[in-house]
């Protein structure tokens, strides 16, 4: 099947081509567009290249030929790099580039003149590409599209824009086929969908990865989520192996491992640290030195969940509960990267709950059994950017346009009259007081035909396309003797405020005390100031406990004859729950209420996530506190949610009735913190408070208006307003999880099991020694919180 | 509602939660930092906010007005976001303030965005307004002349709780100063630990954040050196 000059190709690095490269061969031959599923390691990105490849070896075309998207830049970076060794050996006259927010404006624009066969690009800088009124005839020779890793985009905010700008080339370009790249994944018709393939090709072959489970020397932990206390069984298993991975599940706790394991690294170990806020060249760095073998081991967070191998890794470690199985999966994959072998992981679980946790995922895994949620519908937010981007491109008709964008799969099921309302949005705000007239964004022409307003509104929108909202980030600069040192990545503003000079804080694998802040810069010394240094949170860092995994973990705890896996400590635990209480069932709630220490404790082995479990308590709260039991306050793990009062609960089951998503959630909503944030993320997405202005020299702080104080006014003036709705829909997932909880709802309804207990259970524990971390929010919580501060300050 | 008292100068003032200023023996109110007009401002910088703010803001005052019936009501400058704030205004908003001035003495004190009158509005101008210990104005000029009551600065302040860190609009006061925070829907806010706002006030000052039923009072925090 493979032209000569392949095939001896092939042969003289004693390869043989793998099947799904043959079938993705004889796909794009009888012009079908593809879904490629393979584990890691499977030579996917050859076989979704080898096709153009081919063809342009046959007939060489100028013009693009292959456009490729990646989720990250990084790795199409290394795509370009690996393709070029092919196709400088097969003598190739194919010119392969890419195109980011990195690259220099003289190529951009060199790109958009002549450009190269095969481009390598994000799917921000695609969309970029379709704003420009030159897209149709960049595109229109257009023959195939490569997309990369597409599980990690699709039912993304990113997957929506991806899906926007492949459903426009599809008019643009209709004969490209289109080969999607994916990890195993739970959903691949859906995926497959998403992709526009009609055919779906799985690898076969791939041995089942060896997991086990180990856990710390010393006592097993109640509660905590770092699991540091493991440090020295880590070190230990570092240096029986060549190259180790260890992940972790935040950038918090990756910085806490690195420090903890270089405080015992006696033997000098050489030991990186790679996570998301560390400067992209500090990770290059870090990734080079892997390949090079320089490094023995890597502490890593989902940053390198993705990508390329770097290096010959012969040990994953997963420290900390896995929370779900197709990410489990994917980070052991990275050790021993061939199919042909297992890869083997070990997992370090941080707690009880995180044993039961790592056991359930072992399990999944070896029945094969994969998570992640069904695809949602795109995001308005998403549809207002591309619109805009319509528009600056060229004029467009509406009817065309709804047409066009009901060919992603992300929109199929969007109506007319959504569709009409955020078109209106994005021309002139979408407000029932017509009040911009004058200020449209766009204006109709006789034909119908929407235009933008003005050149400089394209050039704006330009500046601020992509849909990665995040959170207002200020650089980490050391400060050298000799004036500035180099920049060591990012840490949240709301982090850096609450630094004092002279405060210490870890960061980068290093202690630092903070100098000064010095416009968008931390300045930072590398020196030990006094007390515990404190450490960078990142929002939205965790991710909460898979459905999948949650039943699996109740499951376990429901079957005692297979709790002989577990650690003698944990079955011990157990079966005290058991004498002392009940142990939580496959279905159904239990929920436990004690007394303590002037007290009263409520606690739901839910099983639902942290999301979920947040907002249950803000819920449950409210009512509790209507109901008279005075609540204090409220924990949510990804287990159960714990709450306290000050009178004894009755009537347990009727607080948790399902009418709570009513009128409670409502006005819940309307104050919570949670639905503000996702309010500031639509509004930057959808253009209504672009974080980029051209020709501004001017900070953010001087050309944004708080979007809490829109949120405000809007809501109170035009609460069906379509970004409202868009903040609202991205609340049924996320954040508030509200999907979720209306399911865990309806399915405990008459099966709640209520154990007035006199004590508190075993499994009760880990929930108290987690109280005090919870999050409190909402206008009448903060309120009380400030008077308790208050108070605490004159009583001093 | 519960209004804080502060004591200056023999004078009682009352810091009302909603944001303004109430000397009730003078049966004076003010407000600062409207910025009326900021969302159709914006609008024409590509921008389309929701043109409800100068709405949401009158209602707000208006509020304050049933509640205080002051004789005096002064804006503190900065009422207008933009010179042609004062002609892009709703009739409906003209209207109000129409009726705000013909009920009380309504004097628009210039700001930095509204250095000029507000044209075609009822109310007289002044650059600022003095009355007993205390000096109304814009911006922050010295306190010779007697007790600096202003605002432009949008003072903000953070306090760090167990439910995390907590921010508020704010006022902030000495012996010699008062801040207030600012009035309008769409103002945002500067941390008081800035030098432009710390710089002014002496060791001891206070702030006190808006709470809904109430204001709460802490130290003014140490200033973050530039």
């Amino acid at each position: 099947m493979l032209p000569p000059a392949f095939a001896a190709w092939f042969a003289a690095r004693g390869w043989t081509p793998r099947p799904h490269q043959l079938a993705l061969l004889d796909a794009a031959r009888a012009g079908e567009s593809v879904l490629l599923i393979a584990p890691t390691g499977g030579g996917k990105t050859l076989a979704g290249f080898l096709p153009s490849l081919i063809a342009l070896a046959a007939t060489p075309t100028p013009g693009l030929h292959t456009l490729y998207v990646s989720p990250l830049k990084a790795l199409a970076v290394d795509i370009a790099r690996n393709l070029m060794a092919p196709v400088a050996e097969l003598g190739l006259p194919i010119r392969i580039e890419t195109r980011s927010g990195d690259t220099p404006p003289n190529r951009r624009a060199r790109q958009r003149q002549e450009p190269p066969q095969l481009l390598l690009t994000t799917p921000e800088s695609l969309a970029l590409l379709l704003s420009l009124p030159d897209a149709p005839r960049l595109f229109a020779g257009l023959a195939r599209i490569v997309i990369d890793e597409v599980h990690a985009l699709a039912g993304s905010k990113r997957g929506d824009q991806l899906a926007l700008g492949l459903a426009r080339l599809g008019t643009l370009a209709p004969n490209a086929t289109r080969v999607a790249l994916s990890a195993t994944v739970a959903h691949p018709a859906a995926l497959a969908a998403f992709a526009g393939a009609g055919r779906i090709v799985t690898a076969t072959g791939g041995a089942a990865p060896l997991l086990e489970l180990m856990l710390p020397d010393g006592p097993l932990s109640w509660a905590g989520h770092m699991g540091l206390e493991a440090a020295p069984t880590i070190l230990a298993r570092l240096r029986a192996a060549r190259m180790s991975i260890v992940f972790v599940n935040t950038r918090a706790q990756a910085e806490l491992l690195f420090q903890a394991l270089w405080k015992l690294n006696d033997p000098m170990l050489p030991i990186g640290l790679h996570h998301g806020s560390l400067d992209p060249a500090q990770r290059r760095r870090v990734e080079a030195a892997m390949a090079e073998g320089r490094l023995r081991a890597v502490v890593a967070t989902a940053s390198l969940d993705l990508g390329l191998d770097w290096g010959d890794v012969d040990q994953v470690i997963q420290l900390g509960a896995p929370k779900g199985v197709s990410r489990l999966l994917q980070r052991v994959g990275r050790a021993d990267h061939r199919m042909d072998r297992p890869s083997r992981a070990l997992l370090i679980p941080a707690n009880r709950f995180e044993v039961l946790e790592c056991e359930a995922a072992i399990e999944a895994v070896a029945a094969g059994a994969l998570d992640g949620d069904p695809p949602r519908p795109g995001g308005r937010d998403v549809l207002a950017q591309h619109l805009l981007g319509l528009a600056c491109a060229g004029p467009f008709h509406p009817d065309d346009a709804y047409a066009e964008i009901r060919r992603a799969a992300p929109y199929a099921d969007l109506t007319r009259d959504a569709f009409d309302a955020v078109l209106d949005y994005v021309a002139t705000g979408g407000y029932a007081l017509a009040a911009y007239e004058r200020h449209r964004k766009l204006f109709r022409d006789a034909e119908g035909r929407f235009h933008v307003r003005s050149a400089r509104l394209a050039a704006q929108h330009r500046m601020n396309i992509g849909t990665i909202v995040e959170a207002p980030m200020l650089r980490v600069r050391l400060a050298g003797r000799r004036g500035a040192g180099p920049v060591l990545g990012e840490i949240e503003e709301y982090f850096a405020a609450q630094l004092r000079p002279g405060d210490s804080f870890i960061f980068a694998g290093r202690r630092l005390a903070f100098l000064r802040l010095r416009e968008t810069t931390v300045e930072a010394t590398e020196a030990a100031g006094p007390g515990e240094p404190l450490v960078p949170a990142y929002e939205g860092g965790r991710l909460p406990l898979s459905t999948h995994l949650a039943t699996r973990v109740r499951a376990l705890f429901a079957t005692p004859a297979r709790w002989t896996v577990f650690p003698e400590p944990v079955q011990e635990w157990l079966r005290l729950q058991r004498a002392a209480s009940r142990l939580p069932g496959r279905e159904g709630l239990l929920v436990e209420t004690f007394p303590r220490a002037g007290r009263w404790y409520l606690v739901a082995y839910a099983f639902e996530g942290r999301n979920a479990h947040q907002t249950l308590g803000m819920l449950l709260t409210r009512r509790m506190a209507r109901a008279g039991f005075a609540p204090l306050g409220f924990v949510a793990t990804d287990y159960v949610l714990g709450v306290w009062s000050a009178m004894q609960p009755v009537g347990v089951a009727s607080l948790f009735d399902q009418d709570m998503l009513g009128d409670d959630l409502e006005a819940w909503m309307a104050e919570s913190s949670m639905l503000r944030r996702n309010f500031r993320n639509v509004a930057v997405i959808a253009g209504l408070t672009p974080r980029h202005q051209p020709g501004a020299a001017h900070s953010r702080r001087q050309v944004t208006v708080n979007t809490d104080l829109i949120y405000d006014v809007l809501r109170k003036h035009q609460p069906d307003h379509v970004l409202l709705r868009a903040a609202r829909d991205d609340a049924t997932s996320g954040l508030i999880d509200l999907g979720r909880l209306a399911g865990f709802l309806g399915r405990i309804r008459g099966r709640i099991v209520h154990m007035a207990l006199s004590r508190v259970s075993p499994l009760a524990v880990p929930v108290l020694l987690e109280i005090g971390r919870e999050s409190v929010r909402g206008a009448a919580t903060e309120d009380a919180l400030l008077a308790e501060l208050e108070a605490e300050l004159r009583g001093a | 509602m519960t209004a804080a008292p502060l004591h200056l100068a023999g004078e009682r003032l009352m810091l009302d939660p909603a944001g303004a200023l109430v000397w009730p023996a003078a049966r004076l109110l003010a407000v600062a930092d409207l910025h009326l007009e900021k969302g159709s401002a914006q609008a024409a910088r590509g921008m389309l906010l929701p043109p409800y703010d100068s709405r949401t803001t009158l209602d707000r005052l208006g509020l304050l007005l049933r509640r205080w019936s002051p004789a005096i009501v002064l804006a503190l400058g900065d009422s207008f976001h933009d010179p042609g704030g004062p002609g892009r205004l709703g009739a409906a908003e003209a209207a109000r303030l129409g009726a705000i001035a013909r009920a009380h003495r309504l004097v628009w004190i210039a700001g930095n965005h509204d250095p000029a009158p507000p044209a075609g509005l009822a109310g007289e101008a002044a650059g600022a307004f003095a009355a007993g210990p205390f000096v109304f104005r814009h911006e922050p000029e010295g306190t010779a002349g007697g007790i600096e009551i202003f605002g432009h600065l949008h003072p903000k302040a953070a306090v760090a709780s167990r439910g995390g860190t907590l921010r508020r609009a704010c006022f902030v006061a000495d012996a010699r100063r008062v801040l207030l925070p600012a009035f309008g829907a769409y103002a945002g806010g500067l941390d008081v630990t800035d030098p432009a706002i710390a710089g002014l006030f002496r060791p001891g000052a206070r702030v006190f954040l808006l709470g809904q039923e109430r204001v709460f009072c802490f130290p003014l925090p140490a200033r973050r050196r530039a």
